[in-house]
């Protein structure tokens, strides 16, 4: 397939397409053999494979990165292959040692082959266009014309008005054009490196926390303030910004418009208060598309739900718990689960599983379900544990998980006491002399993230460097054409660096421009 | 957006009617250009001036059926009160608009009529999945889709699958052509196959081709990562995430680099680097459908 090609400078890193010479086996030599591999265009490529094929268990295994609950999931349902699937990282994919190993190498192989080539490219930026090859018949485009009717002096000038550089000297013309196409090639390659140093660096410089805020409440920027906080390898939480955000009001929108889209949400807002340190709070709103940014962080809207308020009392009347609390949503009309603990109890601590329904319906086989997302017609269904909540050990628990082993169920299921079933402001008593819980109202809360990523703007800059040298690289062509006088005539030859269309074209247009008369 | 936007469902049937009309059409003229084609097999020369004729119908007809199908795009749109691609269907039809529009405008430039053929089977193809296995109604937008780069990350997206599967469609002509199997059997339709590439042209200018629509697919690709990292940061709180369509979309750039570096590495253009065009588009067809419809993903629009 390939036509052989009669500059031998104009193939890039030829020297490493060609067989390796007998080997000799000293140390240096090897490592030479090795660099030269690495940085050949061949390995680049199959590196490239590699890393695709890599890439791809990651989109078949849930990863911890992007889905952490499928992780747990799977080791749940697969116990006996999980643990050996982990040990080969397929958990961790995009930060096993075999995925970095194959980029980093890539990376290697870039800049080995990139860095050789700048210098290169400098030489050819300053230096004229090179002699011609002894036969110009052999280039992949060529034409002879008469010598009579023909001048080289209007080749000379096309190819100068067509932005060629131009050397004319005595009986013969070489000029080259599309530098940029290098230019660009060398852009790519450098900004790439870029992109990657700036995601590192980013990611290692950055924190992501989550907190759940229900309507009312403030959250203070410090690690404490978190429900979850990670942070990149070189964060300092020192460096968190002192600032607050209150939630004052969320507010759903539904489709009601539209028969067979009804009750799908058309919009979820966030109306806050944010705070930062010696100034006043400022009222500010947060969408799914609309993250609030503030001075090194950013805060967004990740998730959103009810949050029942409800007050427990002792036999006695005193209020042992009292407040919202956050029922995480199960399906798309808000069926949602909550846990209540209630440690300060007395005589018994005890804990309740409970679900709200914001519109309760009632499916065929008798089981509760929500028709729709917005509150119609509320109710809030529990069971009762009592026992040892195991919250005074100091171990941290799943605030939205109740370990019922070891408690006994007083209320619903097998207990023989029915579930209850409270409606907002109704109140029932519990058995066993535990009090009463009684379901004051609702309020809404709102997940938000909060990430701070240094490396984000970099990684932009790089990126669109990329792009610019990619189109660079892609779409200028790079051409040399030669004109000489010769015994038979007047020989115009042009030479591309890549898979080039017009080069007959142009070599025809030259030819044309000669012949033309003052 | 807001919750004032009215749908119009009857419009959007309507639609969904002009786009069935546009797929018969489309049907038809893929009918005539493989007739053109037996036709050309049978004939002594390459030339066959029936079989000329017949193409000309075909591709008459594809012009008739892209004016039909801009018509139910459209329409489909105006009932959305948005652009018609947010969900797989819509993906799908708009998609094959635009693969058939690319390539009849291409047309005016470069001589691709042999894979006439393939073109309008493949839109026959896409349009027919779109309607039976992922037609869904009208619907608005969910919240996390209402932004602007919606515009922008899936029209480009849609774009750049057009061009690669151009250049897979020329990169598949070139394996058939220089396939040792179809030039050596003597199996009565092999026979029949390799008579209808005697009007397929050289391998050289077939990699040439499907080389430039395969670099404009590159970038426009690239831009699709770039402009899609921008709005995950938007929406998703982070730019990459190795959700699994970021991965997908990052392995399809990554097939397509390889290629790149293959047609200009000796012993790895031509044939190998067509394999890897057939790869990179395999891997696009995939990501649109099995990862869309089966991977768990933030990415989940496909409607179904």
């Amino acid at each position: 397939m390939s036509s052989p090609q009669p500059s031998d400078k104009y193939v890039v890193r030829k020297e490493y397409a060609e067989p390796i010479e007998a080997p000799d086996l000293s140390l240096k030599s090897w490592l030479r053999w090795i660099w030269r591999q690495l940085t050949s265009m061949r390995i680049a490529l199959i590196l490239l494979l590699l890393l695709a094929i890599a890439a791809v268990p990651g989109s078949l295994y849930p990863q911890r990165s992007a889905d952490p609950n499928g992780v747990i999931l799977y080791f749940k349902n697969n116990p006996d292959v999980a643990p050996w699937l982990d040990k080969l990282q397929l958990f961790d994919v995009y930060s096993s040692t075999w995925f970095s190993s194959i980029y980093l190498l890539l990376f290697i192989s870039l800049i080995g082959c990139v860095i050789p080539r700048v210098g290169v490219h400098y030489k050819a930026l300053i230096a004229p266009p090179p002699q011609a090859p002894t036969s110009l018949s052999r280039l992949p485009a060529y034409k002879l014309v008469s010598d009579k009717k023909n001048k080289l002096t209007k080749a000379e000038k096309f190819l100068k008005a067509r932005r060629f550089r131009v050397i004319a000297e005595g009986d013969s013309i070489r000029a080259e054009k599309g530098y940029f196409r290098e230019t660009g090639n060398i852009l790519f390659h450098t900004s790439l490196i870029g992109v990657l140093v700036s995601v590192g660096l980013g990611g290692a410089l950055s924190y992501t926390g989550q907190r759940v805020l229900v309507e009312g409440e403030t959250f203070v920027n410090n690690e404490a303030g978190f429900d979850s906080f990670t942070p990149g390898l070189l964060f300092d939480s020192k460096n968190l910004t002192p600032l607050s955000i209150t939630l004052d009001k969320f507010t759903t929108t539904y489709d009601y418009l539209n028969p067979n889209n009804y009750g799908r949400p058309l919009d979820f807002t966030a109306n806050v208060s944010s705070k930062l340190a010696n100034q006043e709070p400022t009222a500010e709103v947060i969408k799914v598309n609309n993250p609030l940014m503030l001075p090194n962080s950013k805060v967004y809207l990740t998730g959103n739900g009810f949050a029942p308020v409800i007050v427990l009392r002792d036999a006695d009347g005193t209020v042992s718990f009292s407040g919202p609390v956050v029922f995480l949503p199960q399906d798309s009309n808000l069926t949602s689960l909550g846990v209540i603990k209630n440690p300060d109890a007395q005589p018994k601590q005890y804990g309740m599983k409970a679900f709200f329904y914001p519109t309760v319906a009632k499916l065929k086989t008798g089981a509760l379900t929500s028709a729709h997302p917005e509150i119609i017609n509320p109710l809030l269904t529990m069971n009762v544990y009592v026992g040892d909540l195991g919250l005074d050990n100091g171990i941290a628990s799943n605030a939205f998980d109740l370990q019922t082993h070891g408690l006994k169920q007083v209320v619903g299921g097998k207990s023989g006491v029915k579930g209850i079933q409270l409606e907002r402001g109704e109140t029932a008593t519990l058995p066993n002399g535990l009090g009463t819980v009684e379901f004051k109202g609702i309020k809404r809360f709102a997940s938000l993230d909060i990430t701070y990523n240094p490396g984000e703007l970099y990684v932009l800059f790089f990126s669109i460097l990329t792009f610019l040298g990619l189109i660079l690289m892609l779409i200028i062509p790079r051409r040399r054409v030669w004109v000489r006088r010769t015994e038979e005539g007047i020989e115009i030859g042009s030479l591309a660096k890549s898979k080039d269309e017009s080069l007959d074209k142009l070599v025809r247009e030259v030819a044309k421009a000669m012949k033309k008369k003052d | 957006m807001n919750s004032s936007v009215v749908l119009n469902p009857e419009l959007a049937t309507l639609s969904r009617i002009i786009v069935l009309a546009a797929l018969t059409i489309y049907s038809l003229s893929f009918l005539v250009l493989a007739w053109a084609l037996t036709k050309r097999a049978g004939a002594k020369k390459a030339k066959d001036a029936f079989a000329n004729k017949l193409e000309l119908v075909g591709i008459s007809l594809m012009t008739l059926g892209v004016l039909v199908h801009g018509a139910g795009v459209l329409t489909r749109g105006i009932a959305a009160q948005r652009v018609p691609w947010a969900n797989m269907y819509e993906f799908s039809v708009t998609g094959a608009f635009v693969v058939t529009a690319i390539y009849l405008v291409a047309l005016i430039w470069r001589d691709l009529k042999f894979i006439s053929t393939f073109v309008s089977g493949f839109v026959v193809l896409i349009i027919g999945c779109a309607n039976t296995l992922f037609y869904v109604q009208v619907d608005s937008l969910m919240p996390a889709l209402q932004d602007y780069w919606l515009v922008i990350h899936v029209s480009v997206a849609i774009l750049a699958t057009a061009f690669f599967m151009i250049g897979a469609a020329l990169a598949a002509a070139l394996l058939m052509k220089s396939s040792k199997f179809i030039n050596n059997s003597k199996l009565k339709g092999v026979k029949l196959i390799r008579n209808v590439l005697k009007v397929v042209p050289k391998n050289e200018k077939l990699e040439r081709q499907s080389y430039q629509f395969n670099i404009i697919g590159f970038i426009l690709w690239t831009f699709t990562l770039i402009a899609g990292a921008i709005w995950a940061d938007k929406a998703w709180h982070r730019f990459w995430g190795w959700d699994t369509k970021e991965v997908w979309t990052f392995i399809i750039w990554t097939i397509y680099a390889a290629y790149l570096h293959a047609t200009t590495t000796r012993g790895w253009d031509g044939k190998r680097a067509a394999w890897l065009t057939l790869i990179g588009f395999t891997a696009i067809l995939f990501n649109f459908t099995i990862v869309n419809l089966y991977f768990k993903g933030l990415h989940a629009y496909s409607g179904l």
